[in-house]
């Protein structure tokens, strides 16, 4: 297809994931909200007043950041892998393999959707954020980089998982025991600082910690992490699974036989 | 002579578990063709178009479609074929008018040129009151519709009907096929499977039988049916007949009380048959050829490729 055609299939599929985030709005849009409050409630308001700063800001200020990423983490992953496995199990991801959309038109349509959709959710994060406190920005053009480096490699990463998932469970399998874990192990809640050596050396492998760490300084201004190696790694990792999945599309894994 | 719309060389297919699904496949469709691809379940037929549609890929072989090889030029060469697959495979939470414009839009059709077409099928299908409703609440018979119009949105050259009406009623089905031969009359070419074999002898003009992941008859329909040397009629008595009597010197077969079924060799004058079933008090109030002519050979041919292995397996 011509440029002018690949447009209109990009348009095409981005669109078809837009207007599912949209049509099960309760199931993509609400939860995060609701979460989002609880924890804000809970940790920022109940439980943060009585543990006082953290590098320097109030518990509820410096949580602020954190939530919003896992946010978004966790809704671009989700949406891609469940939209495009959802597609692999109705088998309506056969309308596109049988057309002329190339390989890449697939992938950008889909992760165009999931960074959407983190997106939204994040604005969403941070409007019931600033319910809560004044949010600041203090370097909004790293804010927005990291924002959308998260997004785009966590879409690249469930479209993996959705690539070689067979059944729904494998589909659960990485957010709960991979996903979940290194999120909350990343520094949403905690400045890594205040762990032990050991355990602060073993966290600068969690490349959740760069993400946090950066939209932290893009928010407040402090990271646990240099920023130059925050940006520099999830450019890599973007990089390197978008190549993956290209590699996955072209092979057919877990589409064609 | 003008190019092929499907030209298949020496297709083979080896499935990881080692199955042999395709044993050399080689055809050729002509463009404007109505082709049968008839075989027995597991014989090869939806592995064949899985690979033409690219959903299988090919242990070794070639397929041109219109000149444009699949493995090469695989964009153009998809931009003119369209499927209509066994299984459903759309969103079924979707509607019908979206999933026809969003078809178009993996071809790059843009969204204003979309609607207009989209609407155009859904019309020619019967579907239009049922444009906007979602696709999970559908009929059977809307359902496989709905996949011919989104199969025919970008207007291919190549229309792939793989048991398009496998469980839809009698009346739906003519319908399907009423479209599906004008769209052939305008020029579109057509490749189906079915199991209905009289569908398959009344619409395609080529044939080909597939076995075993092999081709075990390719030919036109008709020189298909003239390889038949025996024919079969049925009679229908004017008055109920409890046993046939020796004197016939034909091969009667009594169906019901009113009803008989008779073999002649093609070509027999029918005055003889009658005159002996008048001197045996038979009367015969009207006489119909039986339509299964096609089921005949397929079962034939068949039979003969699978007593055959060896020769089978040394083609």
């Amino acid at each position: 297809m011509n440029a002018a055609g690949n447009w209109v299939a990009l348009k095409t599929i981005a669109g078809r994931e837009v207007h599912r985030i949209l049509r099960i709005w309760g199931q993509t849009l609400v939860p995060p909200a609701i979460t989002m409050t609880l924890y804000f409630v809970i940790f920022g308001k109940m439980i943060g007043g009585r543990i006082g700063a953290m590098d320097g800001f109030p518990y509820i200020d410096f949580i602020v950041p954190g939530l919003i990423m896992m946010s978004v983490i966790q809704n671009s992953y989700g949406n891609i892998v469940s939209s495009f496995f959802g597609s692999k199990f109705q088998r309506y991801v056969e309308e596109m393999l049988v057309a002329p959309t190339p390989n890449w038109v697939i992938l950008t349509g889909y992760v165009a959707g999931a960074v959407l959709r983190g997106l939204m959710v994040g604005a969403i994060v941070l409007a019931v954020a600033m319910c809560f406190t004044s949010v600041r920005l203090h370097h909004p053009l790293i804010t927005l980089a990291t924002l959308l480096l998260t997004a785009v490699v966590f879409a690249f990463a469930g479209f993996i998982n959705a690539m070689y998932a067979r059944k729904f469970d494998d589909i659960a399998i990485v957010p709960t025991f991979v996903l979940t874990p290194l999120t909350y192990l990343g520094g949403v809640f905690y400045s890594v600082g205040l762990l032990p050596p050991f355990w602060e050396y073993v966290s600068h492998f969690n490349p959740i910690l760069y993400m946090v760490s950066a939209f932290r300084y893009g928010l407040l201004g402090v990271s646990d992490v240099a920023i130059g190696t925050a940006m520099s790694l999830m450019l890599v990792f973007a990089i390197l699974l978008g190549a993956f999945c290209m590699h996955l599309l072209r092979r057919g894994t877990g589409l064609r036989s | 002579m003008s190019t092929a719309a499907l030209a298949i060389t020496d297709l083979r297919k080896t499935y990881s578990n080692g199955v042999e699904a395709l044993k050399g496949i080689s055809l050729i469709v002509e463009q404007g063709d109505f082709f049968a691809l008839l075989g027995p379940n597991g014989a090869g037929k939806s592995t064949l178009i899985g690979s033409i549609c690219t959903l299988v890929t090919p242990s070794s072989g070639s397929i041109r479609v219109f000149g444009h090889d699949l493995a090469t030029e695989r964009e153009t060469a998809l931009g003119c074929i369209g499927v209509v697959p066994q299984e459903l495979n759309f969103n079924q939470f979707e509607k019908p008018f979206d999933i026809v414009v969003n078809q178009a839009g993996f071809y790059g059709i843009a969204r204003n040129e979309a609607k207009v077409r989209a609407e155009k099928y859904l019309r020619q299908l019967s579907l239009w009151d049922k444009a906007h409703t979602i696709s999970r609440t559908l009929s059977g018979g809307m359902k496989r519709r709905l996949m011919i119009a989104r199969a025919m949105v970008h207007e291919p050259r190549l229309l792939i009907l793989d048991e398009p009406t496998a469980g839809v009623d009698i009346e739906i089905r003519r319908s399907m096929w009423q479209f599906v031969s004008e769209i052939n009359r305008a020029g579109t070419t057509v490749v189906l499977t079915t199991h209905y074999l009289e569908e398959a002898e009344q619409l395609c003009r080529n044939i080909a039988i597939v076995d075993r992941g092999r081709i075990v008859e390719n030919t036109s329909m008709r020189n298909l049916l003239s390889q038949l040397d025996r024919e079969t009629f049925v009679l229908d008595l004017v008055a109920p007949c409890n046993s046939i009597p020796d004197s016939v010197g034909v091969h009667l077969r009594r169906i019901d009380e009113t009803t008989l079924e008779v073999d002649v060799p093609k070509g027999t004058e029918l005055n003889r048959l009658f005159a002996d079933l008048t001197s045996a008090g038979i009367h015969v109030r009207s006489l119909r050829n039986k339509s299964n002519r096609l089921e005949e050979l397929f079962l034939g041919l068949v039979e003969r490729n699978q007593t055959a292995p060896a020769k089978g397996a040394a083609a």
